[in-house]
């Protein structure tokens, strides 16, 4: 398996350090920042997942032979 | 014993999902997205070396390589297809599912266009009436 597994933790590690931003900046009555934070961290994430997406799209490509 | 390491990649993502969805169900949907794309990579070296011996059988066995090559297309567009519909009904889009379901089963009709207009000629080859019919 040569393909980063590591990255399942990171996402989820995002996903977990994002929430408690939201929560503590909640509390201080940042809402709006909470809001761009949230949304900013789901971008990147979505950027990793694009990235592997693709590899995987372009794998099946190449094995179901569209390419000819 | 790849699969042992499948089966924990996958219980582990689906505690890590289990986790995050309760604050943040965006990151707990990502997750399950590239959790099983990272499984379908790892089998679709699998599959390649599976495809190859089929082509070489096919060569082997003096079959057209154009009709082997459209079933695999076929076998693709239906792998794709089934990934796609499948993250879409995972984040509750069951209507966005069926209809990449639908565009599947369309594409692989096309596909298999030309397949089914040579059976159709074969038969037709086989049937002297329907031939005088015709011409």
């Amino acid at each position: 398996m040569n393909y980063d597994v590591s990255l399942i933790f990171q996402i989820a590690g995002v996903g977990i350090v994002v929430a408690m931003i939201h929560t503590v900046l909640k509390q201080m009555g940042k809402e709006e920042i909470a809001n761009w934070v949230t949304l900013i961290a789901f971008v990147v994430v979505l950027y990793m997942v694009a990235t592997v997406v693709d590899d995987l799209f372009q794998k099946i490509r190449s094995v179901f032979l569209f390419q000819s | 014993m790849e699969i042992i390491q499948i089966v924990g990649l996958g219980m582990i993502a689906t505690f890590l999902a289990l986790v995050v969805k309760e604050h943040k169900p965006i990151f707990a949907f990502l997750l399950t997205v590239f959790t099983g794309v990272i499984i379908f990579l790892f089998l679709i070296d699998k599959i390649a070396i599976m495809i190859e011996m089929i082509e070489e059988l096919a060569i082997n066995a003096n079959v057209n390589l154009i009709y082997v090559q459209t079933i695999f297309k076929i076998i693709g567009i239906a792998y794709i297809a089934e990934f796609g519909a499948q993250i879409a009904r995972d984040a509750g889009q069951g209507a966005i599912a069926t209809k990449i379901e639908l565009a599947g089963k369309v594409l692989i009709m096309i596909m298999a266009i030309p397949i089914i207009s040579v059976i159709i000629e074969t038969i037709l080859t086989l049937i002297p009436a329907a031939m005088g019919d015709l011409s």
